[in-house]
């Protein structure tokens, strides 16, 4: 924020295309990763790591349905079963194959692809609200089949228990073990998605979003890309899936019913559609404001009311905070949070001498 | 036995498919006239049974009373929220307007609890509880009340629609806004107006359905009923909601007798999708739908 951009001149397509624009972005990358991989987790104790564990899976979610929905303008509200996918296909390979970490995160991934390929083929002929419609139905189906299906859902409570991933023969058991294992993940779901965008396939997806038709025109496959973006998406779904299931310890499909989607599509929109960074405020976002609000209002709340009344109405008070600064957002704020931070970006460039 | 047994689950599913259109019609019309898609139908039911019933129960309203206050309500809510929310929303991207509702929908499924209580109540509108039996047909007399409601609406509204010059504005800013304001059309006066007659036909749905299965937060899973009813019949025409809605039912009584003893339950919330699945697949427009026709 605090530096000059005059005096660096891109000649090279490359450097223009670079991940980093400018050199001091080097030594941000390099702060933030000492940041979060030395700082945090020295200073701060199992309850806050396990809030960034649970924002870093949402992370991973949240750029899978913005890489559709934001990038490729096929919504999505079923983003939430391609993580029940995800999420019983690894903790089935885990418990009965008893396959690592390190093959059941991709394999959940790769099947929440297949199914999410298979979701995505109506999309060729349905746009809008139909899509919006079928995927919805999709969310509805999967949860079905999985939760009547014994062999995928592990029997009556439809809940598998699921090791804990293990590292070089150690076991990641607490909180602040998991912290890394989920962060490199999510790292490295960022840099794949922000790579993705760069590339030939992402500037198809922006084509498709931006005009269909012309987009068919210059030569891109129309319903390739449209597939590999719904198998991306639900790959990066999946994969948050299970790391979602190796969090908690268990798969249950309660955890990812129609209000888990309508949560990640409030991250893409609150966030900014069509932003990586966009993607990660919202899920930060989404993530922690049912905490704060719980928060507020057990210290705040009992000054208005007593409180046996207090926790019946906090869930209450959850929805309706939720869903205004949902709306509030929206009208507002269109572009989301990404929007709001290169604002605030924009003012510092020149500070203090704007002109 | 079995013909029976099929004859009764079929007259059964009718009536419920008569009372789903009551709820769809609502969308219909938000979608048709404003091109917003409101996935807070289903809460508009419900907070319009729950402000009827905690009238009556807290308050000691007579029902008619009650009714009136819910009218009331759900015709000044429904206008803000046109003026509040959906204006400025005009001409975004369908998944901005599609959050919008659903941040809407669950604002109402917190406020509702939260001004009236959460409990179930039931609603009493006057109509008796013993099965009516006609010969080999027993059929639950709210269901037969809410589908005759359901038909006689349906049927004022057609009539509204095809006749009468508000009806007729309608049709026209549905099918064209620029139009319509070339032709001295208040187009933003409409957009109020379908947003107020879905709230008028919510407070109906709210009262039918309310009094069916009891009024609380459970009601507002109906509004997931209404996509695959307006999908099947396609989003253009009051009969396409009345044949959606009356195959949506049938089919879901069906399952619900014949598939539901085999596979343990459930498939009366699964059916109505895999069934819009298939129809999409062959006509993506639904079966009374037009296609769109996209221009670059």
């Amino acid at each position: 924020m605090f530096h000059r951009e005059s005096g660096y001149f891109k000649t090279t397509y490359q450097a223009d295309m670079g991940l980093y624009p400018l050199p001091i972005a080097r030594y941000t990358i390099i702060a933030i990763a000492a940041i979060f991989f030395i700082l945090l987790p020295a200073v701060l104790d199992g309850y806050y790591l396990s809030i960034i564990n649970l924002v870093a899976i949402a992370v991973v979610g949240a750029l899978g349905l913005n890489i559709l929905v934001g990038y490729t303008n096929q919504i999505s509200i079923g983003h939430a079963a391609f993580m029940s996918v995800g999420a019983y296909t690894a903790a089935n390979l885990a418990t009965k194959l008893d396959l690592p970490f390190w093959l059941t995160v991709p394999a959940g991934g790769a099947m929440a692809a297949f199914i999410g390929i298979l979701v995505g083929i109506p999309s060729l002929r349905i746009k809008g609200l139909y899509l919006a419609i079928a995927t919805l139905a999709a969310q509805f189906i999967i949860e079905w089949i999985i939760n009547h299906t014994p062999s995928i859902s592990g029997g009556v409570a439809a809940s598998i228990e699921m090791p804990r991933p293990t590292v070089f023969g150690k076991e990641l058991a607490t909180q602040a073990e998991l912290y890394y294992f989920l962060i490199v993940i999510a790292v490295i779901a960022i840099v794949g998605a922000m790579n993705l965008i760069r590339s030939r396939i992402g500037r198809s997806f922006i084509a498709i979003r931006d005009q269909e038709i012309a987009a068919e025109i210059i030569g891109i496959n129309v319903f390739k890309t449209k597939l590999i973006a719904f198998g991306i998406s639900s790959f990066y779904a999946g994969v948050c899936g299970v790391m979602y299931t190796y969090y908690l310890g268990v798969a249950n499909y309660e955890n990812f019913q129609l209000i888990t989607s309508i949560d990640y599509l409030a991250m893409v929109i609150i966030g900014g559609l069509g932003s990586i960074l966009g993607s990660i405020f919202g899920a930060i976002f989404i993530t922690m404001l049912p905490i704060v609000i719980r928060l507020l209002m057990e210290s705040f709340g009992s000054i208005f009311i007593d409180d046996a009344a207090l926790a019946q109405v906090i869930a209450q008070f959850r929805l309706i905070i939720f869903g205004g600064l949902i709306i509030v957002f929206l009208i507002v704020e269109p572009d989301g949070l990404a929007k709001l931070w290169q604002n605030i970006r924009n003012y510092f460039r020149t500070w203090p001498f704007s002109y | 036995m079995e013909w029976q047994f099929l004859f009764e689950l079929t007259v059964n599913g009718l009536l419920t498919g008569m009372m789903y259109a009551l709820i769809a019609v609502g969308f219909v019309l938000i979608y048709k006239s404003t091109d917003a898609i409101n996935f807070a139908q289903g809460e508009f039911v419900m907070i319009a049974a729950i402000v009827v019933a905690g009238m009556a129960a807290n308050y000691g309203f007579p029902m008619v009373a009650a009714i009136a206050t819910g009218l009331l309500f759900m015709i000044v809510f429904n206008f803000a929220l046109e003026r509040i929310v959906l204006r400025p929303m005009i001409g975004r991207p369908i998944v901005s307007i599609i959050m919008a509702t659903i941040g809407l929908a669950l604002i109402l499924r917190g406020a509702g609890p939260l001004v009236f209580g959460a409990e179930t109540r039931p609603l009493d509108i006057g109509v008796p509880d013993e099965p009516l039996i006609w010969g080999p047909l027993f059929m639950t007399p709210i269901d037969v009340v809410g589908a005759g409601i359901s038909i006689m609406f349906l049927a004022a509204f057609g009539w509204f629609f095809m006749k009468s010059r508000k009806g007729v504005a309608m049709r026209a800013v549905a099918d064209s806004h620029m139009t319509s304001m070339a032709m001295g059309i208040n187009v933003e006066r409409y957009f109020a107006l379908a947003w107020i007659l879905a709230g008028v036909v919510a407070l109906l749905g709210g009262l039918v359905w309310g009094s069916a299965i009891g009024v609380d937060t459970q009601m507002a899973a109906l509004g997931l009923k209404v996509f695959p009813v307006v999908i099947l019949g396609g989003l253009d025409s009051i009969i396409g909601v009345v044949v959606g809605g009356l195959i949506i039912g049938v089919c879901e009584a069906l399952a619900a007798g014949y598939v539901d003893p085999f596979v343990g339950g459930g498939t009366k919330d699964f059916t109505p999708y895999v069934l819009m699945i298939l129809v999409l697949m062959f006509r993506p427009y639904g079966i009374f739908g037009k296609p769109i026709i996209e221009r670059i």
